[in-house]
């Protein structure tokens, strides 16, 4: 039973991702216990770290910062009604990509070369998010599966492409040479500039989505694709367009990581980032805007997470045990009601009141 | 004896809407009680709640004297109430089978015996005179015929209480006569049956009492015997309903739609349209009349580019429209009102006034280039519910909280807001009470008038009739005749459908 949409504030929004979130830290709370540690002062250590001091708050939104694009990747995807498992290969493409755009091309000007090598993480992201949305579109494999197999296949490439191509010259470690001062982000305020960027495109994002006639293209596949292409919109190409764009987000928050904290691709680094974005997307109720909270929050507790492990002796895995812990609680309902929306179940539809 | 229902003092307050005030109602064993009202009067969450899926503000629910709650649809059910929806409740991906015996499966060791279900699938249709295919799949099935699996799966079980929720909407005349049947029988032998149906004839064939409602409230009891087709009319409406099309002769203009040679295969890859040829002229309604199954809905989709064409072409004032390409096809002047409301007419979670823009979204004034004109959806969307006279407290309100009648008259309001020049138009009143449906032919015929080419399929012979100004009969996937409408007499016609030369 659907209520009547409320344009304004709607409960439902902000109260379920936020009794995830509480339910997660008494559970894992009480996980600490058993465990002999003192909750109260592991949450505190974490929070205050990453919360409790401006030095501190900016290393939690630099955290944020690809989380924001991750998390804004996945959203998009559902809002077509696709679920991208996949943003985490897309963002370690678009890390490569821009990582051997940022120590190769030489002699350019940085506003040239910058927003080059970000152009490559884009492109190589969109490309990786192409190949789902074109199996999709034209195959009707489920994006579920094909990203799932793209991750491995990302994975795998990108380790092979580091050891035996692209490996710094006589380094032992598997990675990149630096990228050249040329393609470094700046920090501003003490935060990579890709921050501003992320909350910017997030913006222009819930914008598009909310007034555009892309937006609404988009909107109505992820809803009734039988009605969508009753209304003349090209599904296969609506399902392809997002699927690209998803990947092109997921792209640019492996460039922005790569041009602004890390300077160097290295397997190591990106782990875990795409799958926040899930987490993410899912705790933002796939709100362009709603992700943002969301990201900070996740970006704070990994900032926070090792003086927790050494103040509370608390190991910096109780991060990964809460995010699974948020996740469980935020997707019950959600999921649940993604697939009821999005699958062929309206062909059942009567004459419905 | 004591009563099978007992609805005492029920009321039902939605957002905005007060569905269902103070409403009593008692149905005893072997009667046959039609409730009657306008779109969204209230009639489906009467009977909503009565199975437990809705929770009443107020008023008591009492099944052979057992009060009832909220959400104890399996109690329900235990009491022997039996329930067929408006909105169909099965399995898409299920066979018919399945979806019938679901819940109370014959078993065989830990199994399901599926040659035994099959066998009482096929003995179930037979009875009832009510004909599915079992093997098929739910979801490649147009709506008539999931209709017929849903009165099946209710029949099953022997029922108490019949709660039938629109069973005729979607039916064709034949089988309609078959239910009505099958409904007397069951009421002669001791089950009591409530039945939700807009055409007064059915009401006047087999019901025992009619409650009338109205905006939410309880107007009265009538029956059959102290009341006709227009006293029932007046009652629900209000007002008095003119139930006869007025409409002057057509001045038909030049050829319109012209399909030539048109081949199309169904579902099931079989060849359903077997090379059709059809003129509409601008300012003339060409009705197809046909039983169920016999083209007319593959025929459709080809014209409106839903369905691939295998041979032959569509034809709008002498272009060529392309196949299976919806957008070209609105581009190029056809407008389609869709058979399938649910599934193609409407995005249930968007809003009224977004549903009302769903094929102009893109195009001035709902939009200016890429972005979109929030506002004019707006205005337009009252504009489009006052003269519908669609029920809702709000255009913003979610398209999936209208009932039954109104999602369709969103559909109908949106195809015949532009003029374009062609309109297809597949059922267009299914679901629709007496008044809307006066609305919609008005509409319809002043369409024609200003020299709209309407192609006009309906399963109410008498909605064709009674509208066309030529009837082609279509049968075995082919246009067996053309008549023009001053020539066309029901019997007549009828023979034509059933294949029977003159
Ligand atoms: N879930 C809901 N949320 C909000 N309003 C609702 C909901 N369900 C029904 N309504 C409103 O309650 C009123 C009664 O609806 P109901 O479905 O009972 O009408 P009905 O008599 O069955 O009409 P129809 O003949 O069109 O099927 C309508 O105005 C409808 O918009
Ligand atoms: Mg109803």
């Amino acid at each position: 039973m659907t209520q009547s949409k409320k344009k304004s504030f709607d409960v439902g929004t902000w109260v379920i991702p936020l009794i995830a979130v509480i339910i997660a830290m008494v559970i894992a709370g009480i996980m600490m216990k058993f465990q002999g540690a003192d909750p109260f002062r592991a949450y505190k250590t974490l929070f205050m770290t990453s919360f409790g001091s401006v030095k501190g708050f900016s290393a939690t939104l630099g955290k944020a910062t690809p989380l924001v694009l991750a998390g804004l990747a996945v959203t998009i995807g559902l809002r077509a009604g696709l679920f991208n498992i996949g943003a985490q290969g897309q963002l370690v493409s678009g890390a490569l990509g821009t990582a051997w755009a940022g120590y190769t091309l030489t002699g350019l000007p940085a506003y040239i070369h910058l927003p080059i090598a970000i152009l490559f993480g884009i492109f190589f992201g969109g490309l990786v998010g192409l190949i789902a949305g074109a199996l999709k579109a034209y195959r009707g494999v489920h994006e579920v599966i094909t990203t799932i197999m793209l991750n491995s296949i990302i994975m795998g490439l990108s380790d092979y492409l580091v050891v035996y191509h692209f490996r710094e010259p006589g380094q032992l470690l598997t990675r990149t040479r630096e990228v050249l001062p040329s393609a470094r982000l700046p920090f501003v305020f003490s935060l990579p500039f890709g921050f501003f960027i992320a909350i910017a495109l997030a913006a222009v994002a819930w914008w598009i989505m909310a007034n555009t006639t892309s937006g609404f293209r988009f909107e109505t596949v992820g809803r009734n694709k039988f009605a969508a292409w009753y209304a003349g919109i090209s599904v296969k190409r609506t399902l392809m367009t997002a699927m690209m764009i998803s990947g092109g987000i997921a792209g640019l928050g492996g460039a922005v990581e790569t041009l602004g904290v890390t300077y160097r691709f290295e397997p190591a680094f990106n782990a875990g980032l795409g799958f926040d974005g899930i987490t993410i997307a899912l705790l933002g109720r796939a709100h362009p805007l709603g992700i943002i909270p969301g990201a900070i929050l996740i970006g704070g507790m990994r900032a926070g997470a090792s003086n927790m492990q050494f103040v509370a002796g608390v190991a910096t895995e109780l991060v990964d045990l809460l995010m699974a812990l948020i996740l469980f609680f935020v997707t019950a309902p959600l999921v649940t009601r993604f697939f009821k929306n999005s699958g062929s179940k309206s062909v059942t539809g009567g004459w419905g009141a | 004896m004591s009563a099978l229902l007992e609805i005492t003092g029920l009321t039902k307050q939605f957002p905005g809407v007060l569905a269902n005030d103070n409403i009593s109602l008692t149905v005893k064993a072997g009667e046959v009680v039609a409730l009657l009202g306008e779109n969204g009067a209230g009639k489906s969450t009467l009977v909503k709640a009565v199975f437990g899926l809705i929770k009443p503000d107020k008023g008591e629910i009492k099944i052979s004297g057992n009060t009832m709650h909220y959400g104890d649809t399996a109690g329900v059910i235990a009491a022997g109430v039996g329930m067929v929806h408006q909105h169909f409740q099965l399995v898409p991906v299920m066979s018919v089978t399945e979806n019938i015996v679901l819940g109370d499966e014959p078993r065989k060791a830990f199994f399901i015996n599926r040659k035994a279900a099959r066998a009482q699938v096929i003995a179930l249709s037979e009875r009832y005179g009510l004909q599915v295919d079992p093997d098929a799949i739910i979801e490649d099935l147009p709506v008539g015929m999931q209709q017929r699996v849903e009165i099946l799966k209710a029949l099953r079980k022997d029922v108490k209480l019949l709660i039938l929720d629109e069973p005729t909407a979607v039916l064709t005349p034949q089988e309609i006569d078959e239910l009505l049947i099958v409904i007397r029988t069951l009421a002669k032998s001791g089950v009591g049956i409530v039945l939700i149906t807009h055409k007064l004839h059915e009401v006047m064939a087999v019901a025992d009492r009619v409650l009338v409602l109205r905006g939410g409230k309880a107007i009265g009891f009538t029956s059959p015997a102290q009341s006709d087709e227009a006293g029932l009319a007046q009652m629900m409406v209000g007002r008095s309903v003119v139930l006869r099309v007025d409409k002057t002769p057509a001045k038909p203009g030049k050829p319109a739609l012209e399909v030539v040679g048109l081949q199309v295969l169904d579902d099931r890859k079989l060849l359903s349209v077997k090379g059709v040829d059809l003129v509409v002229h601008h300012g003339e309604i060409l009705g197809v009349a046909g039983v169920e199954g016999n083209g007319q809905r593959e025929l459709v989709e080809a014209i409106c580019g839903m369905r691939h064409r295998i041979a032959g072409q569509v034809h709008v004032d002498g272009a060529e429209t392309k196949d299976l390409h919806p957008h070209a096809i609105h581009a190029g002047g056809i407008s389609h009102i869709p058979e399938d409301r649910e599934k193609h007419g409407l995005v249930s979670s968007y809003s009224i006034a977004d549903n009302l823009v769903l094929n102009q979204f893109d195009v001035e004034p709902f939009a200016k280039g890429w972005v979109r004109n929030i506002s004019h959806v707006n205005t337009n969307a009252d504009d489009v519910v006052a003269k519908f006279d669609i029920r809702t407290p709000s255009a913003q309100n979610l398209a999936s909280s209208l009932s039954g009648g109104n999602k369709q008259k969103v559909v109908v309001a949106r195809e015949l807001s532009e003029d374009l020049k062609v309109l297809v138009a597949a059922q267009p009143t299914r679901g629709v009470d007496v008044g809307s449906i006066e609305f919609i032919h008005n509409q319809l015929i002043a369409a024609r008038d200003r020299g709209t080419a309407v192609l006009l399929v309906s399963a109410e012979l008498d909605e064709i009739l009674s509208l066309s100004d030529r009837v082609a009969v279509m049968s075995g996937g082919k246009i067996v005749a053309i008549v023009d409408s001053k020539d066309a007499d029901r019997n007549y016609i009828g023979r034509l459908m059933a294949g029977l030369k003159e």
